[in-house]
């Protein structure tokens, strides 16, 4: 479908009209085609079987999306809402197979600018083995939404062999992260607030899976998430209010590129609380330690990755800081402001 | 990462803990009490918990965690005057991020941004000309906020505000001035101050001379310094050399940023922009005299407070539990304060210094509660 730049998404596309059925028809239907979505029924009709051959469990997710700006360096809204909730699938151990997707547009919002979100969510799918099977369209009017809202649920199937979860984490283990922190929150931050430093900034969007796999053959693997919203500091608090344990870890050992540690030097934040989009914090046995992260910088996504703490007996999160003295690691309350000075 | 991390050098650091360790044995044995020295500054005592340096020197050396971050000591009569113009239709409100949690007595700029306020978060006055020249029909205020550090690009602002003949643009002035607080603090009986940690960014601006006055009248040693951790272990090894020598001067470990005569350039904008006012008010310290400034004639137009005849608020006393005036003044510790961590803590703030992550309060929640 050829749109100008004078196209744009009106409350007609939304009607349920041909207008809607044009936008389905030519964007959506060509840009994800499969056989469940192209029988056009009103849902998905996945076969058992093919799910059953993978695993004995399904895991099943969902998240909405709603970044400003749209598109940033690195990725877009459309790629960030399939990425997002594959991640939230394969952090579970399942191989993530099927996504629904939900768009609510504002009215005005350029057609191009939809195409190349849906472009960007098919391209981005079909690198991850995802079908996208069923979806939902609304507008509302302008000013009652933000460009474009994605949401987007996903499943996949557990092999019946890991049994991944927080509950597992035991003191001793080790805290490993998959690569460098913050790089998504702060080019969001620095788009956002034009703060002029586009030098390095760019999103770690990302589909996690292929990285994900070969950690399932790894004896000793306890818990994996996607470190997003509030970062690896949100996560070490769920591992921690979920196992009972502690988490200690150490400043000098966390990775983090230095585009972002010049944005939080200079706005008085922390990289630890920003927001990734393709990263992972995984809680090992020590013996597993090493051989994960062998696995993990084998993948060009985990080439950053280190040991950055274990897992202690003390119910609290800290920080081992580079002199050698501790802070505790608050959660963040809300969003992060910026000091004056 | 150049320029932060030389200052971070673990084992310049252990060197300068052996001389700080060294010299305060020397002077505890000829003291029976802790020596206690003023960090003045908010984001020094933000950099000293942070970093754990509390934590690594010896026990005879006791922080006091001053007057110097300008979001702790901001009134709530102040936040509600920012609050009676926000809410105005006509109005853009643009402030710096920190000030949007602090209370007032109907809430934060943050709930009047609730509540359908155009309140905007900005990180250089600047941006705030480029939105008055976008909205002529609306009026844009920007809440100038802080010390000699921030108050050069407020004044920046405002002679460009004045030179584009910007008829839409004014600013809420509650930029104060330390000097005199420190003055205030040392006239005060029961404080016990033993040596300060003066602020290098508001140095930067008015140069070393004006402490001059805490080394001759009040005997004191004060050393400016930055904000990395080495700065600040390197000007308290200079501190106790001090006290151990017996001497009290004005000494500047921060000499890559801050001249004797500070930056001229700034102080011309200042002087042309900002005159002292007869006294302002300071949460938890009462009113000071000369302690903060006003627009002067030539800029008086641009004065939002004139220009909005917003009411006169009345000063809001604080509960009487509450002690962050004694925080502020030495006289306790964080958690020696009744509410400290149970109706005062960052989600629920009721003193200011729990607001600003810069405050004493809210870093010693943040990175020491429940430490053993």
């Amino acid at each position: 479908m050829a749109f100008t730049e004078k196209d744009v998404v009106t409350m007609a596309h939304g009607s349920g009209g041909q207008a809607m059925q044009q936008l389905i028809e030519q964007l959506f239907l060509q840009a994800f085609s499969n056989p469940a979505l192209n029988e056009r029924e009103d849902q998905a009709r996945i076969p058992l079987s093919l799910l059953t051959s993978v695993g004995d469990r399904l895991a099943f997710s969902t998240d909405s999306y709603v970044i400003d700006p749209i598109f940033f360096p690195g990725g877009n809204i459309g790629k960030l809402a399939v990425c997002g909730t594959v991640n939230d699938v394969a952090v579970s151990g399942a191989v993530p197979q099927y996504l629904s997707c939900g768009f609510i547009l504002e009215e005005g919002l350029p057609l191009q600018q939809l195409e190349q979100i849906v472009k960007s969510m098919a391209d981005t799918a079909t690198a991850a083995g995802v079908a996208i099977v069923t979806g939902d369209t609304k507008v509302v009017q302008r000013g009652a939404a933000d460009k474009v809202f994605i949401n987007t649920a996903g499943i996949g199937t557990i092999p019946a062999s890991i049994q991944w979860g927080a509950q597992h984490i035991r003191p001793g283990d080790s805290i490993l992260v998959s690569g460098t922190l913050g790089d998504h929150g702060a080019t969001i931050l620095n788009l956002r607030e034009n703060l002029g430093l586009e030098a390095a900034l760019t999103s770690d969007c990302a589909v996690l899976t292929p990285l994900i796999a070969p950690l399932r053959d790894i004896d000793g693997v306890r818990a994996l998430r996607d470190a997003t919203r509030g970062g690896v500091t949100a996560i070490l608090h769920e591992f921690a209010a979920a196992s009972g344990c502690g988490m200690s870890i150490n400043e000098g050992d966390l990775p983090v590129n230095s585009a972002v540690r010049g944005v939080c030097e200079l706005l008085g934040l922390e990289p630890l609380n920003f927001a990734n989009e393709g990263k992972l914090v995984i809680v090992v046995a020590p013996e597993a330690e090493q051989a994960t992260l062998a696995a993990l910088r084998a993948h060009p996504l985990g080439k950053d990755a280190e040991v950055i703490g274990t897992v202690t007996d003390t119910a609290r999160v800290q920080l081992k800081g580079i002199f050698g003295a501790s802070r505790l690691l608050d959660l963040p309350h809300s969003e992060p402001l910026p000091r004056i000075c | 990462m150049q320029y932060v991390d030389e200052f971070r050098d673990p084992e310049l650091a252990k060197t300068l803990l052996a001389h700080i360790r060294h010299k305060v044995s020397a002077i505890a044995k000829a003291s029976e009490r802790p020596l206690q020295l003023m960090e003045v500054c908010g984001g020094h005592t933000h950099a000293i918990y942070k970093f754990g340096i509390d934590q690594l020197l010896p026990p005879e050396i006791e922080f006091v965690h001053g007057p110097g971050c300008p979001v702790c000591v901001l009134p709530m009569g102040r936040i509600d005057g920012c609050i009676e113009i926000a809410e105005r239709p006509e109005v853009i409100f643009c402030t710096y991020g920190d000030a949007m949690r602090v209370p007032g007595r109907n809430g934060s700029l943050l709930d009047a941004k609730r509540r359908g306020a155009d309140v905007r978060i900005v990180y250089s006055p600047l941006d705030t000309l480029t939105f008055a020249e976008q909205n002529p029909d609306k009026q844009v205020v920007f809440f100038g906020l802080g010390f000699e550090t921030t108050m050069p690009s407020t004044a920046l602002t405002l002679q460009q505000a004045k030179r584009r003949g910007l008829t839409n643009f004014s600013i809420f002035c509650q930029h104060i001035t330390i000097i005199p607080t420190l003055r205030s603090l040392l006239e005060q009986p029961d404080v016990r101050i033993d040596g300060f940690l003066a602020p290098g960014h508001v140095s930067m601006v008015i140069g070393t001379t004006p402490y001059g006055f805490i080394a001759e009248d009040f005997h004191k040693p004060l050393v400016v310094t930055g904000f990395e951790p080495l700065d600040i272990l390197q000007a308290l090894a200079m501190l106790v050399d001090q006290i151990h020598d017996g001497r009290c001067e004005v000494e500047n470990q921060y000499k890559r940023i801050v001249s004797q005569q500070g930056n001229a350039l700034a102080r011309k904008a200042l002087d042309d922009v900002f005159e002292l006012k007869e006294s302002s008010e300071w949460r938890g310290l009462g009113s000071i005299a000369g302690s903060g400034v006003q627009l002067t004639p030539a800029y008086r137009e641009f004065d939002a407070e004139l220009r909005f005849n917003t009411q006169e608020h009345q000063e809001v006393a604080d509960d009487p539990l509450a002690r962050c005036g004694d925080v502020l003044t030495g006289r306790c510790k964080p958690n020696d304060c009744p509410l400290f961590g149970t109706r005062c803590t960052p989600q629920n703030a009721f003193g200011a210094l729990m607001v600003s992550s810069e405050g004493a309060c809210a870093a010693y929640y943040q990175y020491r509660r429940g430490l053993a």
